[in-house]
């Protein structure tokens, strides 16, 4: 008795698995599709994270990850001792918030304003204008600042002294390096931003719109309290990617605009391990200062999307 | 909204429409400003500082900044990077996104999870150089291609929408006697040809703009893309650094005319190709962020 049903289960067992073994096979067409996308994936992303590991070793070029010697947390050490890692703190954390206030409640202004026109085509024409700049690469955009900004014949500086002012060296400045940085990101990526917003305006209910008419609201009432709290839930959402990106600041765009004179306010943790890794080959130390990095961009996600998920919204997974 | 005739709406509503003329000038201004003034004479610019269709009509600027080949190399990398490129990405991502569409999959849970993670994570700049070099794509164009070929984004996107198509098309296909290679090219794809112009415009705008991989893995100044190069003239040219490595070309500072040409050349294809562009983006975007 006892023995059949043993046996029955270990049979059951292996009809079960020559049941997927034929699936293997028969979807082996699928799998083939797949398994270029899937190495890719394994190894410029999955093997890089796996080379984390030099973090823990003196990696020497030449001995590679499996011959170059363990030291522990020695860089890590290293990397809270040093100054300038409070320095790349302070300066990733505030560029993080002046994006966040002076960036994020951008497109959502926008969005209401468009979505408060009626004609088709002028919405239309103006949103063909402000998504512009978003496929324009950051060289280009930081190019054309540095062409209005610059002081010898820049628009903006002849501008100034032709209004009586002094010119104002925007490029080489730390006090006019976090404005500057602002304005382009809110330049180049306002108009895309909205993109989303309005899906999510399109998406109410206009009998909502027309009661609150009959209840008197004017326009901006009926903004406030029909299109806002309907697009609640993309904005919880979009802060949380936001804040998942705390630590993804524009390698690309901090670098353009980084130079000796700004590098007190402009040094971020992206182009410090750049600069100390390629630059100087502290491989091990640049690889720790990174991990640090990712750690807290990891943590930071998770935790907004707890948060999200605690006051009642979705959350992104 | 539109019966709404009160005079505080119709107050509402000129502000409204004020503001946004306002914004989509801003916006677009810097743009014109550089295009008239590549167009005109350095002294044009020197004397009226903002020009928006310029009374002296120069070419003075192209002329110079196409009187060596550095330009010319420049685009040719960039545009051979682009159209390779771009193929490549649609080809790895359209197949892969094909295989996870399937619901029938076994392993495609842990895939997508795979995929997803490594949005959240990342090995990093210094592990992931270490990978580009061991696999000597240094000082090679292939550098700029293959290790950022998949964008999870992109494959997400692509993937949603493959999943939204009609499952019985699948059905009767199959039915008719073709195999998964057959439905995918000559049933799905067809179908599918909104979401592959989107992304593929993605694909190609980011493979013109391709800038940092340049800077990264590749040395060799005569394979450098046309925006490391605008970068060189317009960025380092303002002398602020001491890096001018690239700058033989332009040996005395160029002038403002110039910087401008080159960020037109640079800036020119995606002016042409946004009119096509605009027209499929939007929905791209939106099936990416709304159901992704």
């Amino acid at each position: 008795m006892r023995d059949t049903a043993v046996g029955n289960a270990t049979l059951a067992k292996t009809r079960r698995n020559s049941e997927l073994l034929r699936r293997l096979v028969k979807n082996r067409a699928l799998y083939l599709m797949i398994l270029p996308g899937f190495l890719f994936f394994v190894i410029f992303k999955y093997i890089p994270m796996g080379g984390l590991v030099i973090a823990l070793q003196d990696y020497q070029p030449y001995l590679g990850i499996m011959n170059s010697p363990w030291v522990g947390f020695k860089h890590f050490e290293r990397l809270f001792a040093e100054p300038m890692f409070f320095t790349i703190l302070r300066n990733t954390l505030l560029l993080f918030f002046m994006n966040l206030l002076f960036y994020f409640p951008v497109p959502i202004v926008l969005a209401l304003m468009l979505n408060e026109v009626r004609r088709e085509m002028f919405k239309r024409f103006i949103q063909t204008l402000v998504y512009i700049p978003h496929f324009m690469s950051w060289v280009i955009i930081v190019s054309i600042s540095f062409v209005m900004l610059s002081m010898d014949r820049g628009i903006i500086n002849e501008l100034l002294v032709m209004m009586g002012f002094e010119k104002i060296n925007f490029l080489m400045s730390n006090e006019w390096f976090r404005p500057m940085y602002v304005l382009q990101i809110v330049w180049r990526e306002a108009g895309w931003g909205t993109i989303i917003y309005l899906a999510a305006m399109a998406a109410i209910d206009p009998g909502l719109y027309e009661a609150a008419r009959m209840d008197g609201a004017n326009r901006l009432r009926q903004i406030w309290h029909i299109t806002l709290p309907s697009i609640r839930s993309v904005i919880v959402v979009l802060l949380i990617l936001k804040i998942g990106d705390v630590l993804e600041l524009g390698f690309e765009h901090i670098y353009l605009l980084l130079n000796s004179m700004n590098r007190e306010v402009a040094e971020i943790f992206d182009t410090y391990v750049y600069t100390a890794g390629l630059r100087q080959g502290q491989f091990s130390f640049s690889t720790a200062v990174g991990f640090f990095k990712s750690i807290v961009g990891l943590i930071l996600v998770m935790g907004a999307n707890w948060l999200s998920k605690k006051v009642g919204e979705e959350g992104i997974y | 909204m539109v019966q709404d005739k009160t005079l505080g709406s119709r107050l509402f509503d000129i502000v409204n429409y004020t503001l946004l003329s306002l914004i989509g000038l801003v916006t677009i201004l810097p743009f014109i400003h550089v295009i008239a003034g590549s167009f005109t004479t350095v002294t044009e610019l020197a004397t009226k500082q903002f020009v928006i269709i310029p009374t002296v009509w120069s070419l003075d600027a192209y002329k110079y900044i196409f009187s060596t080949n550095t330009l010319f190399r420049a685009l040719g990398v960039s545009v051979v990077v682009t159209l390779f490129g771009t193929l490549f990405s649609m080809l790895l991502t359209a197949l892969m996104a094909y295989g996870l569409s399937r619901k029938d999959l076994d392993g495609r849970g842990g895939i997508m999870f795979m995929v997803v993670f490594t949005m959240l994570f990342s090995g990093g700049l210094i592990p992931t150089f270490l990978v580009v070099k061991e696999l000597g794509m240094i000082d090679s164009l292939t550098a700029l291609v293959v290790p950022t070929a998949i964008n999870a984004f992109n494959l997400i996107i692509m993937r949603n929408f493959f999943q939204n198509l009609p499952e019985g098309l699948e059905e009767s296909a199959k039915i008719d006697g073709c195999n998964d290679w057959g439905i995918l090219f000559r049933i799905v794809i067809p179908l599918s040809m909104p979401a592959i112009a989107t992304i593929s415009l993605f694909y190609a705008v980011t493979y013109w703009n391709t800038y940092i991989t340049a800077i990264l893995y590749l040395n060799d100044a005569a394979k450098w893309p046309v925006q490391v190069i605008l970068r060189q003239i317009v960025i380092l040219a303002s002398g602020l650094t001491a890096d001018t490595s690239g700058m033989e070309d332009f040996v005395r500072p160029p002038e403002q005319t110039v910087k401008m040409a080159v960020i037109v050349v640079a800036t020119l294809p995606i002016l042409l190709v946004y009119p096509f562009l605009q027209k499929h983006f939007a929905k791209g975007a939106l099936l990416g962020s709304i159901k992704g």
